[in-house]
């Protein structure tokens, strides 16, 4: 079915209801940095906005696409910024002082966030930006509610001239479920931006004045939140639970027993609701993911109404605060509430089974360039500064080539740290979207302070990790907007970089040499790996497949390709060494590599 | 009525696919559907693991561990590796093709016998059914064909709430109309697989 119909009903993802929620609420302009778990939510916009007469971009990183879609907003149009988690931290400052002017259109800011880090360097609970922004936020359960959601957070935005953070975590990005298509609403396609000085200038004298019209708009958006339909009371009894997000879930479905209090409008907390809730329960049962958010908060409201009902969860030790909750979580709760009889699982199997991590796809360019930094390595002591991307994955063996791993762009700074603070020399490996996300100002810096560094910019042309989307090295090609590659060769030259090479990472030979050379340069050297992501041309049907085949009678047995290249395609029955045809490309990496000459790549 | 599936296997392997499938079956059944998936790192040859929970009244996209009504695993150590979603009254149904991870295939790391891991399946339940679904596929034409035969299979196995014409009718529409007459092949010789 098509997300774009008049009517109807689909089995959506989570991010797909998301969508055609936007469509709904009539959303004009949308911007994001790919981020999973929100990835997808961009890459089906790519696809329709323009039809959905929506503009979209994938912004070059999270705050200039928060930038983006906040001037829609103050200008009177509908807008979007998606993110993951992590992301919120990079357009945090923005964030922070855009909640003093506020927005004229309604504007929704999507924070993703990854309890258990499925697919993210950390499990942080964004939620708190809500408080700190002094922002209203609004938490999903479902996909079902996800969509139903947005419509209401656009009135609310509009009607307190805020953005509105709206949270979701990955079992409501990455759940299913069945999507009632709702009417959708005609919006004015452009806005006028009516100067306003005194609020959108930030300068103390009116930050200091906006800072008041902030505190007043949040005593009306706790107001909003008392009379909310997503902040409501199911069942009855004198045990109470207090939920949010997907644990409302579990507590539906898995316990029975205890009157809930299902918050969907969770700052600010609708405090008289909650307090009238509580007085006459026995116990208070908080049921939420990561910290304790609502917890501590309903702590206090207790307090200040001087409520005496214990309330257990996380300050208890019944719940966790670490990693996403499931059904099974809801057997720590056993004392306080009915919970469903679950069927004792079946034993582990006995049996040792080989792990199945991801790993670097058959053919990666990536592998090429790790061993070939390797090889020029040596005996040399460096310490590997990787960054967020496929690329990470370099951590495994044989490469090892990830010693530290923080954030977007964060190894390129530290390279600088380390090589200024210790005698080991120090190589920052970044992906091309990374490095236009976050890469450019610490090699600016590095230059600036004169750090002695090699950065190697791993451009296989496209942002692979969160499912191949354009960067600004690739150029944009969508919604009737074209643009032109931007060269990171010439703007590193330009930045007066004096050791600039780009290589071909199959070409491994010339890889090591050049990555010598790179080592032993006094000053910012950058190598530019240069190779298109194979996954991105296969799905584009682009990929010219050749075979790399093994000639037994040359083979000398000594496994050189399999342990610096360890591609999936290569398969070792014993002492014998064969490319497995469903998996190989023939980019002929392994070939590279062999003393012999015994692979060879077939057209 | 509650019905999950657990569906286990590699990335690539058409784990998403065959999910897509049976919950767009039931949501035509008129059931209630609440799935999880896992995506962004699925192509990337890791373990991937689908929840799909059919009912009158489903709502969490997770369902407990031992609480499987039917673990469909597309590979032999996944299947393994998941068997704690399952409990003695799970129907497990397990593609013996394997996927060698990459340590496997390097030769670092030792992939188990398979006639072995069924073995130890066995002395923990009656429920076990097993077949070669990637070679049923190469009779029908094509290895990609594995998880038509797998769904195929799926619709013969005792207690299942979905009819077998339904899901093939889906997963027909599902496929690219060049492979359609491949898969609905498929799709019979799993559906005859079965006991």
């Amino acid at each position: 079915m098509n997300i774009l119909e008049d009517s109807g009903k689909d089995l959506l993802l989570g991010n797909e209801a998301i969508v055609r929620g936007l469509i709904e609420a009539g959303v004009r302009v949308a911007s994001t940095y790919p981020g999973t778990p929100s990835s997808e939510i961009g890459n089906i916009l790519e696809e329709i906005s323009e039809k959905a007469g929506m503009y979209f971009e994938f912004s070059s990183n999270e705050k200039v696409a928060f930038e983006v879609s906040a001037a829609a907003a103050i200008a009177g149009v509908r807008s979007f910024a998606f993110m993951k988690h992590v992301g919120i931290n990079v357009a945090a400052d923005t964030l922070m002082t855009l909640a003093y002017s506020g927005v004229n259109g309604g504007m929704l800011i999507l924070s993703a966030d990854d309890p258990s880090a499925h697919s993210s360097q950390n499990e942080q609970d964004n939620r708190y930006f809500s408080t700190i922004s002094l922002l209203p936020m609004m938490e999903p359960s479902t996909p079902a509610e996800a969509k139903e959601m947005i419509g209401y957070a656009y009135e609310i935005s509009e009607k307190l001239s805020l953005p509105v953070i709206y949270r979701t975590t990955t079992r409501v990005n990455h759940a299913r479920s069945i999507v009632e298509f709702g009417p959708i609403k005609d919006t004015k396609a452009k806005g006028h931006f009516v100067k306003d000085t005194q609020r959108f200038v930030n300068i103390p004298a009116f930050a200091k004045n906006n800072r008041l019209r902030l505190l007043e708009l949040n005593k009306k958006a706790h107001e909003l939140s008392e009379v909310s339909p997503f902040n409501r009371i199911e069942g009855s009894g004198d045990v109470g639970v207090i939920t949010s997000g997907v644990s409302y879930t579990y507590i539906k479905e898995y316990t029975s027993g205890a009157a809930i209090l299902k918050l969907g409008f969770t700052n600010p907390l609708p405090e008289r609701k909650i307090a009238e809730f509580i007085k006459g329960k026995r116990y208070i049962i908080v049921v939420e993911e990561l910290e304790p958010f609502l917890e501590d908060q309903i702590f206090r409201i207790c307090a200040q109404n001087n409520l005496s009902v214990p309330i257990y969860g996380k300050r208890s030790g019944h719940l966790p605060r670490e990693w996403e909750f499931s059904p099974d979580t809801m057997k720590r709760l056993k004392d306080l509430l009915t919970v469903r009889a679950m069927p004792s699982p079946l034993a582990p199997i006995g049996m040792k089974l080989p792990n199945r991590p991801a790993t670097l796809c058959a053919g990666c360019p990536h592998r090429g360039m790790y061993a070939a930094t390797k090889k020029a390595v040596g005996k040399r002591e460096v310490v590997y500064c990787s960054d967020i991307g496929c690329y990470t994955l370099g951590v495994q063996p044989p490469f090892s080539t990830a010693d530290l791993v923080i954030c977007m762009g964060g190894g390129a700074g530290a390279a600088g740290g380390f090589e200024k603070a210790t005698d080991q020399k120090a190589i920052a490996f970044i992906g091309d979207s990374t490095f236009f996300h976050s890469g450019i100002t610490p090699l600016i810096s590095a230059i600036f302070n004169g750090h002695s560094i090699v950065m190697v910019i791993l451009d296989n042309r496209t942002t692979a990790m969160t499912g191949h989307q354009p960067n600004p090295g690739t150029g944009r090609s969508f919604g009737s907007v074209n643009t032109e590659p931007i060269s990171i060769e010439a703007l590193v030259k330009g930045l007066g970089v004096k050791f600039i090479e780009t290589i071909d990472p199959y070409d491994m030979k010339a890889a090591e040499k050049i990555m010598k050379d790179a080592l032993d340069f006094d000053g910012v050297a950058v190598v530019i790996s240069k190779c298109p992501c194979p996954l991105e041309l296969k799905k584009s049907k682009t990929l010219v497949i050749r075979e790399c085949h093994v000639n037994q009678s040359k083979c000398i047995h000594c496994h050189l390709c399999l342990k610096t290249i360890a591609c999936p395609a290569l398969v070792a029955k014993g002492e014998t060494v064969m490319t497995d045809a469903t998996a190989c490309i023939g980019c002929g990496m392994c070939a590279n590599v062999c003393p012999k000459g015994a692979i060879e790549v077939m057209k | 009525m509650r019905y999950t599936v657990q569906i286990v296997g590699v990335g690539g392997q058409g784990v998403l696919l065959a999910s897509m499938v049976l919950g767009t079956a039931a949501m035509r059944s008129g059931h209630r559907v609440a799935m999880s998936e896992v995506h962004g790192m699925a192509q990337r040859g890791g373990s991937v693991i689908c929840t799909l929970r059919i009912g009158d009244d489903v709502i969490s996209p997770l369902e407990s561990t031992g609480g499987a009504d039917l673990i469909i695993g597309f590979e032999p150590v996944e299947t393994c590796r998941y068997l704690s979603l399952g409990s003695d009254k799970t129907q497990i149904l397990m593609n013996l093709d394997p996927v060698y991870p990459s340590m496997v295939a390097a030769g670092f790391e030792e992939y188990p016998d398979i006639q072995g891991l069924v073995g130890s399946v066995r002395t923990m339940t009656d429920n076990l059914m097993t077949l070669d679904a990637t070679k049923i596929a190469l009779s029908a034409g094509k290895a990609v064909a594995a998880n038509a035969v797998m769904i195929g299979a799926v619709a013969a196995v005792r207690g299942f709430p979905l009819k077998k014409e339904l899901l093939k009718e889906v997963l027909l529409e599902k496929v690219p109309s060049k492979s359609k007459e491949l898969n609905s092949k498929a799709f019979e010789m799993g559906y005859g697989a079965m006991p």
